[in-house]
């Protein structure tokens, strides 16, 4: 066995172990009080796991993406907010190492492997209706020779908590909307003016209001390569993979939920068939769906190898193939979850109960609105029009 | 060289780009992204060139690089024509 695959397990395994001892014991209460999850990022920076990704020339654990997927996996089994918030930084940092130039951006990645930096993204923005691919706020020089720029964003996920942010900006105050570029800066380079609350029905521990986003920083701190192109050869198609292990975790543990139920009614009535297996027997298989997908999303991906498959990254069918993970598994992931409560009825209703899916339906729910299922559809309308093969 | 390919071309921005600025006089290098061209504008006239040139556009080069401008759309056609050649 290959050192790689070797550390590739120590690691999932001290994740599995972080996201059962604490990430478990406390999701309850992130999830009623809608705070951050403290004490899993804590033991995910205890273990080096916010630089999993990170090279290990760059002090990092140097794991596979695959790694970093089964990672998000086990820990939305246990608390869905950890996993966000594990994937999120994982998708930034990913999109760094793939994109890196020597200079500032490595130098960058030492530090959140010696420091286990938190990164957030701010990519939305008031005014584009959900199109990552367009900004209003640009960069503009400051009088100091500094740059600057002023973001209105309706959601930051754990900005509050985060040490830096990379937020997506239009290159100069006359760049076209599509022209942007991305920002790392740190938390003592930023301003952020909390614009509304963080009251939702799911995913409460993420802590996602929005913010007045104010940041000065050098030009050495925008990511060389054009957002256009780091989007669809790694930010989009990564988020996708890494959001769908997250939904595949919540889904899971529903699931396992209503397994544990069903166990338990049968030993009550050995020897007779208990009608709530039959139930559960049709949520397997829409798991089982749920569950290839996602691996061959993965798979697709990691199989893209890298010079020719980075290029591949950029075509209308590889944009479909990537926008039809996210569309499946965040309709799909609910759909398990629901299924479940009718297996488990009442008992599966209730917040106090041991066979409650309430917290996993809630935060499913949150797939398909985080980029709009609807505005995908609308992409993928266009381009399936004149993709040849989707 | 390629006046009559580029002319075309602009014919069919000129129907389907939907662009702010006047195809005839645009510079043959000019990004088409950045004069206004939007996603969806730029999926009509990938469907156009491929009807008025009888091609197909094959998934690899289906990318917005191909379509960025007047010149990379002439080579991405004229690549096509030597391959069915």
């Amino acid at each position: 066995m290959s050192v790689a695959v070797d550390s590739d397990r120590a690691f999932v395994d001290e994740i599995r172990r972080i996201a059962g001892d604490v990430a478990a014991v406390h999701a309850d209460a992130v999830d009623r009080d809608a705070r951050f999850p403290a004490e899993a990022v804590a033991a995910l920076r205890q273990a080096g796991a916010l630089s999993a990704f990170v090279p290990t020339e760059l002090g990092g654990a140097g794991v596979s993406l695959e790694a970093v997927a089964r990672a998000c996996y086990e820990l939305g089994r246990r608390c869905s907010a950890t996993a966000m918030v594990f994937a999120m930084h994982q998708i930034q940092v990913a999109t760094i190492v793939r994109h890196l130039d020597a200079g500032w951006f490595e130098s960058y990645l030492r530090r959140v492997a010696a420091e286990q930096r938190l990164v957030a993204s701010v990519t939305s923005e008031i005014g584009t209706g959900g199109d990552m691919g367009r900004s209003i706020a640009g960069v503009v020089p400051a009088a100091d020779g500094a740059l600057s720029f002023v973001k209105q964003a309706p959601t930051v996920s754990y900005g509050a908590h985060a040490d830096d942010l990379f937020t997506t900006v239009r290159r100069s105050e006359d760049a076209d909307q599509f022209d942007q570029v991305l920002v790392l800066h740190h938390g003592d380079q930023t301003e952020l003016e909390p614009k509304g609350t963080w009251d939702t029905i799911g995913m409460r521990g993420t802590c996602s209001p929005g913010f007045e986003v104010r940041a000065r920083f050098a030009a050495e701190q925008i990511l060389p390569a054009p957002f256009s192109t780091v989007m669809n050869e790694s930010h989009v198609p990564i988020s996708h993979i890494l959001w769908s292990h997250v939904w595949l975790g919540i889904a899971t543990e529903a699931f396992e939920r209503g397994r544990a139920f069903v166990r338990a009614a049968a030993r009550r009535s050995p020897g007779t068939t208990v009608p709530a297996a039959h139930s559960l027997s049709r949520v397997m298989s829409d798991l089982a769906l749920l569950r290839a997908e996602v691996r061959a999303g993965l798979e697709d991906f990691v199989g893209e190898g890298e010079d020719a498959g980075r290029d591949r990254l950029g075509t209308m069918a590889s944009i479909l193939r990537f926008n039809n993970l996210k569309l499946a598994a965040s309709e799909q992931a609910p759909r398990i979850c629901m299924g479940v409560l009718e297996v488990i009825g009442i008992m599966a209703y209730k917040n106090d109960s041991p066979y409650g899916v309430g917290r996993q339906l809630r935060d499913a729910l949150s797939a398909r609105l985080m980029v709009a299922n609807e505005r995908i559809h609308a992409v993928d309308a266009g381009l399936l029009l004149i993709a040849k093969e989707v | 060289m390629n006046t009559t390919l580029n002319d075309e071309i602009r014919q069919v921005l000129s129907d389907h780009a939907r662009l702010p600025v006047n195809a005839a006089s645009l510079d043959e290098h000019a990004d088409l992204f950045q004069a206004g061209m939007s996603s969806h504008a730029s999926v009509n006239v990938m469907l156009a060139l491929e009807d008025v040139f009888d091609v197909e556009f094959p998934d690899a080069m289906l990318r917005r690089s191909v379509f960025e401008s007047i010149t990379a759309i002439a080579g991405a056609i004229s690549e096509l024509r030597r391959q069915a050649a």
